[in-house]
């Protein structure tokens, strides 16, 4: 049994409550980081070594260490635009303990400097947005969010702001354009948020999981946090695993199991009789992975090596009763529909890998297609301002690489059935 | 497949093709004198306003808040919350039409919304079937605003579907009678599927009682 800090009693009812949150233990490291100066709680967080959990897994001490210091006005923005397909860890953080996220959000402006924050949610959790809005409430009437923090000094004010349905707001420059009431387009790094974000100011983001994690990190001190998980990948994580498994579900994690432990273990693996084909490790944006990659240990650097990436902490399975071209299909239409349309290549690219999957699909495709949809991905990954481009591109080459053998059978059998009077020999 | 209107290119810009006309001035800031706004948008826009540092950032709930009002972001809609904003309509209608959840094709104010998800992990445990099933038992009724949509954030409830916001899963093609049964009556969305009521997954997060049991 791995140590719980996100879910521990996450079922407690009423946990969602100042009185019962509270009655655990809650807000004290809150009243213990107001008794440190912000440069001790930058020092726990850093000696922590806790890495991002939105997807990018920067460490975040070193993250809240790039604002520049002094009085100008900084902000603190909460990522909780959580709409990585297969993600949905922070949905159940935010509805069932908002209060250790608002507690984590205090902390971290303390470190930061920031006096603004806001949490970002997107517009579809509205349940989660409501849950959110009454923990604050409560929060702000006992003075742990507000002028004067519990008599420290240090002001915070924080605002839940609900989006209206766009994955690209999930990424850092696209949230702040989007916070900032205008169409929700990436913007060119740098200057990075550190320097120039909210309103052009200094500004922290992070994921919903990483702030919910600070109170944990403060309370047992940041060096005994890094002693959980492995040496570059520190403390537990939350897994959303999802798609052909029994037990689908959030799972708190030490980082560095074994990947099968996750799949087969907690989840329960796929349904009686069939077999893991592939699974994406990291939410749909990350490489596909086989079934003979279930041994990785599930941690940033394991899968990184194994050529994909921890990404959100999302695993989708999919078993052998699906044709790898329907997932290739899913994953490309939904970034489709996501491009924000700024950068061609992702913008053109997305749309034209739909174009010629369903070529394959419809028997129309020649086996030269798949060359040119490899193509394609290559001349996506790093020409964008953002990654959503390389989100499509990553798993599609990934796919176009490992099952080329089906992707090939699959474009021969939908050309017989198209044309039944055609050569049984592939044309070449 | 996908409702967002898509032209054969690929665009899903409503308008992309129209013609521009080029004689026409460009709509102004509404003036406040020949705009009536209804009260309650007005304190509510304000009040959006009032909580940013900057009044731009309260475009989105405010036309969230026009849309619960009209149904949708109207022309008209548009045009009030412009006005209480101080911004152009054309603005807000470059907001608006980059959000999913903001329509910018006409709908009832009474209009429910449903939204499946098709993405992945639902799709693959049967989600493009429960929206067929759903779509044709809706119909055309004007009650049901029906769409196939994004990763919503419940794959553990796959497949799923959000009804004005409440979540609900994992759903079969049997429960859809039901489902909009409950829509038109409205009564609370098959209550024994509500996300907000399932425990987590994790069983050793909720103690050794929840670990026997399942």
């Amino acid at each position: 049994m791995s140590e719980k800090l996100l879910f521990k009693d996450i079922d407690e009812p009423g946990l969602n409550t100042l009185e019962v949150y509270e009655r655990r233990g809650g807000y004290a490291s809150l009243r213990k980081a107001l008794q440190m100066t912000p440069e001790e709680v930058l020092a726990q967080l850093e000696a922590s070594n806790i890495r991002g959990r939105g997807g990018a897994g920067f460490q975040m001490g070193k993250k809240v260490s790039f604002l520049p210091k002094g009085a100008i006005e900084k902000f603190l923005v909460c990522n909780a635009d959580e709409s990585e397909p297969g993600t949905f860890k922070d949905r159940e953080l935010m509805q069932k303990c908002p209060h250790m996220l608002i507690e984590g959000i205090v902390i971290a402006a303390r470190a930061a400097g920031a006096r603004s924050s806001f949490i970002y949610i997107r517009g579809e959790y509205s349940q989660q947005a409501d849950i959110l809005d009454a923990a604050l409430a409560e929060a702000a009437a006992k003075g742990y969010v507000g002028e004067d923090i519990l008599g420290s000094g240090q002001s915070l004010s924080l605002v839940v702001h609900r989006g209206a349905g766009a994955y690209i707001c999930g990424e850092e420059t696209g949230l702040l354009d989007s916070l900032e009431g205008k169409r929700g387009n990436p913007r060119l790094k740098p200057p990075f948020p550190a320097n120039q974000g909210l309103y052009q100011g200094p500004t922290l983001i992070n994921n919903v999981e990483t702030l919910s994690t600070v109170p944990a990190i403060i309370a047992m001190g940041g060096d005994e946090y890094a002693k959980l998980g492995t040496e570059t990948s520190t403390g537990t994580k939350l897994v959303s695993i999802s798609g052909h498994v029994q037990r689908p579900g959030n799972y708190e994690i030490e980082l560095g199991i074994p990947s099968r432990e996750i799949v087969y273990g907690l989840a329960g693996g796929p349904p009686e009789g069939r077999k893991v084909k592939c699974w994406f490790p990291g939410g749909s944006s990350a490489p596909v992975l086989t079934g003979e990659d279930l041994d990785v240990p599930y941690d940033f650097d394991s899968l990184a090596k194994a050529g994909s990436m921890l990404g959100s902490g999302a695993i989708i399975v999919v078993d052998d009763s699906t044709p790898i071209l329907d997932v290739a299909l899913k994953v490309a239409k939904f970034y489709r529909h996501e491009s924000c349309g700024k950068c061609t290549p992702c913008r053109e690219g997305t749309n034209w890998t739909v174009t010629m999957l369903e070529r394959i699909d419809r028997g129309e495709a020649t086996p030269m297609d798949l060359e040119i949809i490899a193509n394609v991905q290559d001349h996506i990954i790093g020409n964008c301002l953002c990654v959503l481009g390389d989100a499509m591109a990553m798993p599609i080459a990934s796919i176009v690489a490992k099952f080329k053998d089906e992707l090939e059978a699959h474009m021969e059998r939908a050309r017989l059935a198209a044309h039944p009077s055609a050569p049984a020999e592939a044309i070449a | 497949m996908s409702t967002v209107p898509r032209f054969e290119h690929g665009s899903r810009v409503p308008g992309w093709d129209a013609p521009a006309d080029l004689e026409k001035d460009p709509a102004e800031i509404p003036d406040p004198a020949e705009t009536p706004v209804p009260p309650d948008l007005r304190s509510e826009i304000e009040a959006h306003m009032a909580s940013y540092p900057d009044r731009h950032s309260a475009a989105l709930p405010a036309l969230a808040a026009a849309q619960r009002l009209h149904g949708w972001c109207s022309p008209e809609a548009i045009e009030q919350v412009a006005c209480v904003m101080g911004l152009t309509p054309a603005y807000l209608d470059a907001v608006a039409t980059f959000y999913d959840m903001l329509y910018t094709e006409p709908f009832s104010a009474d209009a429910h919304s449903v939204y499946v998800c098709t993405n992945i992990s639902c799709s693959l445990c049967g989600a493009d079937e429960l929206y067929a099933a759903i779509r044709e038992a809706a119909g055309e009724d004007p009650t049901f605003n029906v769409r196939a949509f994004e990763c919503l954030g419940a794959c553990d409830i796959a497949p799923m579907a959000s009804v004005d916001g409440v979540y609900v899963g994992p759903l079969t093609v049997a429960d859809v009678p039901q489902l909009l049964a409950d829509i038109r009556a409205g009564r609370p969305v098959l209550p024994g599927k509500q996300l907000l009521a399932r425990p987590c997954a994790d069983a050793q997060a909720t103690g050794a009682d929840a670990e026997a049991g399942t």
